[in-house]
């Protein structure tokens, strides 16, 4: 075990990757000279030379492409958008090709592709720079979407998402780069679609991806200590394929659920969450499951109202006051919510 | 091909005479004053941002003759479509500077109204806007008006976009009234031309059919002159034009950038010897057609206009929390546009009325 950042996490992983396999590369915009905008291939150009990391121009539609087509060739890219907010444009080549090429050429190809991209809000980058869409490429069949929320899971799952042999929308978080954990030494590549239940509990289950699994486990454990609630965490990992089971699982036993999502309510991640729950469990659901997300408007760019769009650590807290009241396994306390729950 | 340079005033002053190029009764008085205070706005804007005042600042530095000069080739009614560096654009468009401040500062998301100055909301996404430019200039068309036409503003970094490429296409076959204004500031944040273009900008153009034209970007004369014919040219039905202004950023990308980790110290101390201001300023002391008052009086302008803006923008009230759920939808009637959306304003309505009543005990 070795402490580290999710930054220094996902940075080393790439290089130990680049370095066991030489088919791996890296693309994407000023990822090499200026080391990447979050510094995440800091010192992999002078390592590996620009054969194996390629500064690309301004073009995600173009780079997306031609990673695609190097893919198919036997290559194994790993592009990297600046943001998510700018794959967008290149959601056709993602999208119509990427996630189709494997079954319209009826298995022939694959495209062993890893998009890596940081989602979140909280940054101050206003509308357009601040969105959590990772639900486009999770509503895709043929795309696999993962979303670390430990500098742990941000190595597992990297190491895995690079030797699929599907294209991976890999989701990191700006919130999250600075973040410690212990991270394992040894090469274990975490096996996609699987959830884990992070903090084992009976009264309630709370679910969480990327951030927002952070500020689930925090909850919980804030919850034990004020009022001691026994609060089971799940953080789902995968988003695509999504780890039924474990959820249904979780709220056999304990009987209710929150669901914690950084994007919009309708829709949202959170909503197919919910029907999961609803479909393999609603016999042993003692009350709805609430759903914790962020307001529906485009992100503000001033701080103080960025800060009421995003769900807050309040928001979920009186989202599990109010489902337990439901339940009628503690007395309801007022609950302080702003921001939305539903 | 050649690359060939319009310049109509050497870095040392010198008048250049291009009758290809003419000037007509141009204010160079005026051209000076403009680029010392639009500088001076954005070196109080960096400085403010530094103590924590702006968000974020994209600093104009090294580029104002580029946008002055354009600027002031633009019409009354023509319409400006500009990125997000384009602060000496909005200056000549008569904007106030402080509404820009409130856009960094996140009072507002840049709430000006585009038909009052004819000058479009920022840009972020980069090179979108010149598709804007470009549908914008077929609504000119549409009307038939023959006094109107469009400049659209991106860097040497937007080429590289789908759209940009797109929009050239567009009003190329269309002979939309378009004038591409490309500031070539020699980077894409650290990335240089090179990585976007294996030919010079300009000629880009000539593949989809239009004249494209290099200018030196820090020669506010050339930038006008090439400017104004362009948009001569739009209006008379000519179609698009792509101008390159050459020219050079000389400070960080924005301010969460730090340009000595990719650029060397020799290239911004080249850079700085052909300063946009200088020469206009060399020019107008040799040539006598202004005097040290003059440049006093200029200088003593821009202390006020910056004194001004800070006292403005420390005096910019945060914006009211409910105005979170105001402008999602045109449509919203008296509430917000949706039953979801009315609900989490009441939701909301409610926690902030909890904490009024708490402050009441
Ligand atoms: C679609 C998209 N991709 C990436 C970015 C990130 N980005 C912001 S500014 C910039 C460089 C733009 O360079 P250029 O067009 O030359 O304009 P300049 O900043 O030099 O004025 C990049 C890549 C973005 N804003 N939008
Ligand atoms: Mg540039």
């Amino acid at each position: 075990m070795t402490i580290m950042t999710y930054r220094q996490a996902l940075h080393d992983t790439l290089r130990a990757e680049m370095l066991r396999d030489e088919r791996v590369f890296l693309m994407g915009e000023e990822i090499g000279v200026f080391e990447g905008s979050y510094k995440i291939t800091a010192g992999l150009l002078k390592e590996f030379g620009d054969k194996r990391v390629r500064d690309t121009p301004i073009a995600e539609e173009g780079f997306a492409g031609a990673a695609i087509g190097a893919a198919m060739l036997g290559l194994r890219p790993v592009i990297e958008m600046m943001t998510i907010n700018f794959s967008m444009l290149a959601l056709d080549q993602i999208i119509n090709h990427a996630a189709k090429i494997y079954g319209m050429f009826g298995g022939q190809a694959r495209v062993p592709l890893v998009i890596r991209t940081p989602g979140g809000g909280g940054q101050q980058l206003g509308a357009t720079h601040s969105q959590n869409i990772e639900l486009f490429y999770a509503f895709v069949p043929g795309m696999k979407v993962v979303a670390p929320s430990t500098p742990a899971d941000a190595k597992a799952l990297l190491l895995a998402a690079i030797r699929d042999d599907d294209p991976v929308l890999f989701l990191e978080n700006l919130g999250l780069y600075n973040t410690k954990g212990d991270v394992p030494d040894a090469d274990a590549p975490a096996e996609i679609g699987r959830a884990s239940v992070t903090r084992p509990g009976n009264d309630l289950t709370l679910i969480g991806y990327s951030r927002m699994a952070h500020v689930a486990s925090e909850v919980a454990a804030s919850l034990a200590a004020s009022d001691g609630l026994d609060i089971e965490v799940v953080d789902l990992r995968s988003l695509r394929p999504l780890d039924r089971a474990t959820l249904v699982e979780s709220v056999k036993k304990t009987h209710a659920a929150v669901v914690l999502e950084d994007d919009w309510l309708t829709y949202g991640i959170g909503a197919e969450v919910a029907a999961s729950i609803s479909d393999g469990a609603f016999d042993y659901l003692d009350a709805p499951v609430r759903r914790v997300a962020m307001a529906e408007v485009p992100m503000p760019y001033a701080k103080p109202l960025e800060t009421a769009a995003l769900p807050s650590r309040d928001d979920v807290i009186g989202a599990i006051r109010q489902t337990l009241a439901a339940v009628g396994r503690r007395a309801p306390r007022p609950a302080a919510a702003n921001g939305v729950a539903q | 091909m050649t690359t060939e340079t319009i310049q109509l005033l050497t870095p040392e002053g010198e008048r250049v005479e291009r009758p290809d190029y003419p000037l007509g009764d141009v204010d160079i008085r005026g051209m000076y004053r403009d680029m010392v205070l639009v500088r001076r706005l954005d070196s109080e804007a960096v400085a403010l941002q530094r103590q924590g005042e702006l968000g974020l600042w994209a600093s104009l530095l090294g580029q104002e003759a580029a946008q002055v000069g354009s600027a002031r080739a633009l019409s009354p009614r023509d319409m400006a479509f500009p990125s997000y560096r384009e602060h000496g654009v909005a200056w000549c468009r008569g904007l106030p500077p402080v509404r820009l401040i409130e856009m960094f500062r996140g009072v507002n998301n840049g709430t000006w109204d585009p038909e009052e100055h004819k000058f479009h909301l920022y840009t972020i996404v980069i090179g979108d806007q010149a598709l804007h430019a470009t549908g914008y200039a077929m609504g000119i068309q549409r009307d038939a008006s023959e006094d109107e036409a469009v400049i659209a503003y991106f860097g040497d970094g937007a080429t590289s976009q789908g759209d940009v490429s797109e929009a050239f296409g567009w009003a190329a076959v269309f002979h939309a009234p378009v004038v591409f204004f490309c500031q070539n500031n020699q980077f894409a944040i650290s990335a240089p031309p090179e990585r976007q273009s294996r030919v010079p900008i300009y000629q880009r153009a000539s593949g989809f059919g239009f004249p494209g034209v290099r200018v030196d970007g820090n020669d506010v004369l050339a930038c006008y002159a090439v400017t104004r014919k362009a948009l001569r040219a739009a209006r008379d039905g000519e179609g698009p034009t792509l101008i390159e202004a050459f020219t050079y950023r000389m400070g960080a990308h924005t301010t969460t950038d730090d340009p000595t980790r990719y650029r060397l110290a020799s290239e911004v101390e080249a850079w700085r010897l052909r300063d946009p201001i200088e020469r206009v300023r060399a020019y107008l002391a040799r040539t006598r057609e202004a005097d040290a008052a003059f440049f006093e009086q200029v200088e003593a302008e821009a202390d006020e206009l910056a004194a001004t803006l800070r006292a403005a923008c420390l005096a910019l009230p945060d914006p009211p929390p409910m105005s979170l759920f105001d402008h999602v939808y045109a449509s919203a009637g008296g509430g917000s546009g949706s039953a979801i959306l009315d609900a989490e304003r009441e939701q909301y309505a409610a926690y902030l009325g909890g904490f009024a009543e708490e402050g009441a005990e």
